[in-house]
């Protein structure tokens, strides 16, 4: 095998989060998701999308309480609680996301 | 608990009191009520239509609308300062209080700690 | 011949005002980051760039007025360059005096 058909790896910060935002992709994610130990499932992308459209609308990676309450407005009650999140990407849910997500980690993380 | 006042008097891009300040608000809210005061040069932080890509510099206008999800709904902005500038409260990107200088006397006034950006 | 750049907002310092003090009829002036403020028309501070019309060029530079969400609200007369008209303004000048 071609060493140079390895998947290049992206340049991160000293905590993992991209350096260049633009640089992310769904393969990226797998790829940084596999950095935290998680696999990536149904429920994990559709977190991903919402906080990624959420940065894309207010130009801010969102904490822990206003990512559970964009979560619960889009995918309602069930899902809309930090428990959900917290079993999806159990180490520091907001910054675990916005890093897979491939954004800045958030401003404060309560 | 105590009452905080966050007052921005300085415009975008020039300095970046205005990011500071908003960065400090969004934190702050966390753990105080948080009141929020735009005067002088501060308004222009609000004008809508602004497009910092075309100085390739990040454009941290669309953050001020995610305010009310961290529950800063207490924001208020000069209507004198807002008059002298030529604009109006339909030229800022949401919803404010628009208030004259002796509404602006009696809100720093209620405060606890007021901080300047 | 002067180009002069005025990079404050008009309505928290007096660099523009300044300016204005000392510009001769052949100089021009050019509006440039926070200064750019000064062409924001019905504003109190109007009235100081329509004078300086009546007898000089007035330039404003669009990549800061975009920036600043003001492109659509400047006074009649001013002109908006981009960065290379900017550089052949530097040009035909034989100084430029920066008033910050």
């Amino acid at each position: 095998m071609n060493p140079s058909q390895h998947i290049q790896p992206v340049a991160t910060d000293k905590q993992g989060h991209l350096k260049n935002l633009s640089e992310w992709s769904p393969d990226i994610a797998q790829q940084l998701a596999e950095g935290e130990q998680i696999e990536l499932t149904e429920e994990h992308w559709e977190i991903i999308h919402i906080i990624r459209d959420y940065y894309q609308q207010f130009k801010i990676s969102p904490t822990m309480r206003v990512l559970v309450k964009a979560v619960r407005e889009k995918l309602g009650p069930q899902k809309g609680r930090s428990i959900h999140l917290m079993l999806l990407f159990p180490n520091s849910p907001a910054r675990q996301i916005s890093k897979i997500a491939g954004l800045p980690k958030p401003t404060n993380c309560d | 608990m105590k009452k905080f006042l966050f007052v921005t008097r300085h415009a975008p891009y020039g300095t970046s009191f205005g990011k500071e300040g908003l960065d400090a608000v969004l934190m702050g809210s966390a753990f105080v009520p948080v009141t929020l005061l735009f005067m002088d040069d501060g308004v222009l932080q609000l004008k809508k239509d602004q497009r910092a890509a075309s100085l390739n510099i990040k454009d941290y206008s669309p953050t001020f609308a995610a305010l009310n999800d961290y529950d800063v709904k207490d924001i208020y902005v000069s209507a004198d300062c807002l008059k002298e500038r030529g604009l109006s409260a339909q030229d800022l990107v949401i919803p404010v209080a628009v208030i004259d200088d002796d509404g602006i006397r009696d809100l720093m006034k209620k405060q606890d700690v007021i901080l300047s950006f | 011949m002067i180009l002069h750049t005025v990079n404050k907002s008009p309505f928290s310092q007096n660099t523009l005002r300044s300016c204005l003090r000392v510009v001769s009829n052949e100089d021009s002036v050019v509006l440039i980051e926070d200064g750019v403020y000064a062409a924001l028309d019905d504003s109190s501070c109007s009235e100081l760039i329509k004078n300086a019309l009546q007898r000089v060029a007035v330039y404003s530079l669009l990549p800061d007025l975009k920036a600043r969400g003001i492109e659509q609200r400047i006074i009649h007369g001013i002109q908006t360059i981009d960065y290379n008209d900017f550089v052949s303004l530097t040009e035909k000048h034989a100084r430029v005096q920066s008033w910050f």
